[in-house]
């Protein structure tokens, strides 16, 4: 246990980058996608059109019941065999990511809507607004400023959640870490490095969630 | 213009609103009044349609705005409402907050909004604010920016919701001096305040609610010279003390 080399991560730099960058650009569209798809689930929830609002609610509900690892698995399996050829991990993964990750946003995006006075609302149709554009114009731009911080917090879960992709021999940074870590045979160095990276990221995210908040407060 | 026939709404097993029947003719300034939780917010929040009712029926401009089928949007924006809290877009300058409605809903172009836009806001002496965010706006000077968009799309008939009541007592006068001019401009208005002063001035008639129910209907020289019920000497003898 005497001979730590570190120097294993300086050679494997390069590789690692790369697993980082697939970490990042898999976040990034994940909570894009999520966000956008969970605007609309919420929208149709509090459409007031009980099919539409029924089907959103059990898709949230359903989706937040079970393990996002399963998700994973299940779209690695089930999206070539829908679209009848394979699509690669990445993009099954993506998909995995956005529809679970839109189930979560719709949840914050939720209160973020309810977080805008209602008066609001009153305000937009007395002046003969219909819904989607009181939504569009009025309440989602105050729901989205409210709903920054969270928005970006569930951003840095995801961020370590894509680590999961483990599991589909997606090459991210933690999959790529323990692929050093395994050929080179530095176990401990390799893994108290990727913990050190997803530490840096997700507290310097922290940061500047505490940031915005703080802004917003005053 | 406005007709409440047998109007009752519930919430839950509350009921809020008890039979209640007035109407507001073309040009008539009604201010409606009251103990707090008489209902008299809720009745105006039906009138266009923001509230609704379980019994009765309100007409406004021949349009039924409780039956089933009504097109709401397109009636509402007819109607022009100021509410308590003023309602602006905070994310929105003075100026969109005034054109949104002309732009989306009575599909105006946008110089042809911007131009309606500046002409209200000089009407009620805050052009210079245009560009500015309700935000940074004193409390008197956003309920003026609140009325100016309700005027710029042309509404035939004006509902206050206590347009004064969340504002600092110095604030109260430049927003009532507004609706004075309203009022003699012949804007058929039906408002719900507790400015006694203002309805003696320019009120045709005032209704005084209790309790969900309307309890005086009357012009507004026999409201005040001459109430009939117990509650309505009570309630005048309480707000015109001091």
């Amino acid at each position: 246990m005497t001979d730590f080399d570190f120097g294993v991560i300086w050679t494997s730099l390069p590789f690692l980058w790369e697993g980082l960058q697939l970490s990042l650009w898999l976040t990034f569209l994940a909570v894009i996608g999520g966000i956008v798809l969970g605007t609309l689930l919420t929208l149709a929830r509090l459409s007031g059109i009980l099919p539409l609002a029924l089907i959103a609610a059990g898709y949230v509900n359903l989706i937040r019941s079970v393990p996002l690892i399963l998700v994973i698995f299940w779209f690695y399996f089930l999206v070539p065999l829908v679209l009848g050829r394979p699509v690669g991990s990445f993009y099954s993964a993506l998909i995995a990511f956005v529809l679970f990750e839109a189930a979560y946003y719709s949840e914050i995006m939720r209160a973020g809507i309810q977080s805008v006075a209602k008066g609001q609302k009153f305000a937009g149709q007395s002046t003969g607004l219909g819904y989607w554009q009181i939504q569009r114009h009025i309440i989602l731009p105050q729901a989205f400023r409210n709903m920054i911080p969270i928005l970006v917090t569930q951003g840095i879960i995801l961020f370590q959640d894509t680590s999961l992709v483990f599991v589909v021999s997606l090459r991210d940074f933690m999959t790529t870490s323990s692929i050093v870590a395994r050929t080179e045979g530095r176990l401990v160095e390799m893994y108290v490095f990727a913990a050190l990276v997803y530490f840096v990221i997700c507290f310097t995210g922290s940061v500047l969630v505490k940031r915005m908040r703080d802004r917003m407060a005053t | 213009m406005i007709d409440i026939e047998n109007v009752s709404k519930w919430y839950g097993d509350f009921q809020v609103l008890k039979d209640c029947t007035s109407q507001v003719t073309q040009k008539e300034v009604v201010v409606v009044c009251g103990p707090s939780g008489s209902g008299k917010s809720t009745l105006i929040k039906c009138v266009n349609g923001l509230e609704p009712v379980q019994q009765g029926r309100i007409v406004v401009d021949g349009a039924d705005i409780t039956a089933k089928g009504t097109d709401l949007t397109a009636l509402r924006a007819r109607i022009g409402m100021v509410f308590q809290h003023f309602e602006l877009y905070p994310h929105m300058t003075v100026r969109e907050n005034l054109c949104l409605a002309q732009e989306k809903v009575l599909k105006r172009s946008r110089d042809e909004a911007v131009s309606r836009a500046e002409l209200f806001l000089d009407r009620v002496g805050l052009s210079e604010h245009i560009d500015k965010h309700p935000g940074q706006l004193s409390g008197g000077q956003q309920q003026r920016v609140a009325i100016a968009r309700s005027l710029v799309m042309d509404p035939i008939v004006m509902l206050f919701d206590e347009p004064t009541s969340a504002l600092d007592p110095e604030m109260i006068n430049e927003v009532l001096d507004v609706m004075v001019e309203l009022a003699k401009e012949g804007m058929t208005m039906m408002v719900v305040t507790h400015e006694m002063g203002f309805a003696k001035k320019v009120a045709d008639r005032v209704i005084f609610m209790d309790e969900g129910a309307i309890v005086e209907d009357r012009s507004t020289e026999d409201f005040f010279g001459n109430p009939e019920s117990d509650r309505a000497k009570d309630f005048l003898s309480k707000i015109l003390n001091h």
